[in-house]
């Protein structure tokens, strides 16, 4: 099953698969992008120092939305991760019940406003993922597990 | 003579520039070495600082971990620069090595570099 919905501009690195995968007991990561999924060199370098034991698996946002179900029915833990908000929001959309959504990372950019030391939001995205609190998903910024969840609400 | 080879050392958090100081606290000043880090970005962000770094000269990049961002970071930018090449694994045996020899041509000062990285690393003797 997926135990993470991570938001994450660093992609796949040392505190997913560190962090969280060795905390969650984790077998397979699927990061959804479509630049990714359209790029060889870029799938090998997110390959690069993941363990044999933990599959990659590299999905368009239109395949990742076919085939969460699967991947929720899957024995192993999973992560599913996204390089934005609005490829998440899609998911979320595309797979109604979604629990929680995880911020992992969200940097500094044009438009954006620091609302915690690892996220920063522009307002559109900030009213996307409050839009899907109000529906009953559970969003919170938490970089590494040791960390207090932080709510969206707390992020204004 | 050929431009010596520049070291950019990319790492998580404090590490690139606390190994510098390192470096300088045992050879001085003169390393041809920058510190660049990973610090409230993300790999988009992260690759433009790198760049700014490297400044358009040839030059080894030292990342602390495969699979890390920085690491992530420096491949994606030395895949298409040929005159980039990117080690990991960095430590501080490896950079003293590498200040004294930035004359070698690219390959071979990569190649000397994880060479020294690993032959530092072991148990030592009781």
């Amino acid at each position: 099953m997926i135990v993470l919905y991570r938001i994450d501009d660093r992609l796949i690195h040392g505190q997913v698969v560190v962090g969280w995968g060795q905390r969650l007991g984790i077998g397979f990561i699927v990061l959804v992008s479509d630049e990714v999924r359209a790029s060889d060199w870029e799938q090998d370098i997110c390959r690069m120092g993941v363990p044999p034991s933990i599959e990659i698996v590299f999905a368009s946002v239109a395949e990742a939305a076919a085939r969460l179900p699967e991947w929720e029915r899957d024995r192993r833990n999973g992560i599913v991760l996204t390089g934005d908000v609005d490829t998440m929001v899609t998911l979320a959309r595309a797979m109604p019940g979604r629990r929680s959504i995880n911020l992992g990372g969200i940097h500094a950019r044009e438009g954006r406003t620091e609302r915690l030391r690892y996220v920063f939001l522009s307002p559109d995205e900030a009213a996307k993922l409050q839009a899907l609190a109000a529906d009953g998903v559970e969003v919170s910024a938490q970089d590494v597990p040791t960390a207090r969840p932080v709510p969206i609400a707390e992020l204004g | 003579m050929s431009e010596k080879l520049s070291g950019v050392i990319v790492a998580h958090t404090e590490l690139a520039e606390a190994l510098l100081a390192a470096v300088r606290a045992i050879v001085g000043d003169d390393t041809g070495l920058v510190a660049v880090s990973n610090r409230g970005s993300g790999l988009k962000e992260l690759v433009g600082r790198l760049d700014e770094a490297v400044a358009g000269r040839p030059a080894l990049l030292f990342t602390d971990m495969a699979g890390g961002s920085c690491a992530h970071t420096a491949a994606a930018l030395a895949r298409a620069r040929p005159e980039l090449r990117v080690v990991t694994g960095v430590n501080l045996a490896m950079l003293l090595d590498f200040v004294f020899h930035r004359e070698l041509p690219l390959e071979a000062a990569a190649e000397r570099a994880v060479q020294t990285g690993r032959t530092s690393v072991g148990i030592v003797a009781r």
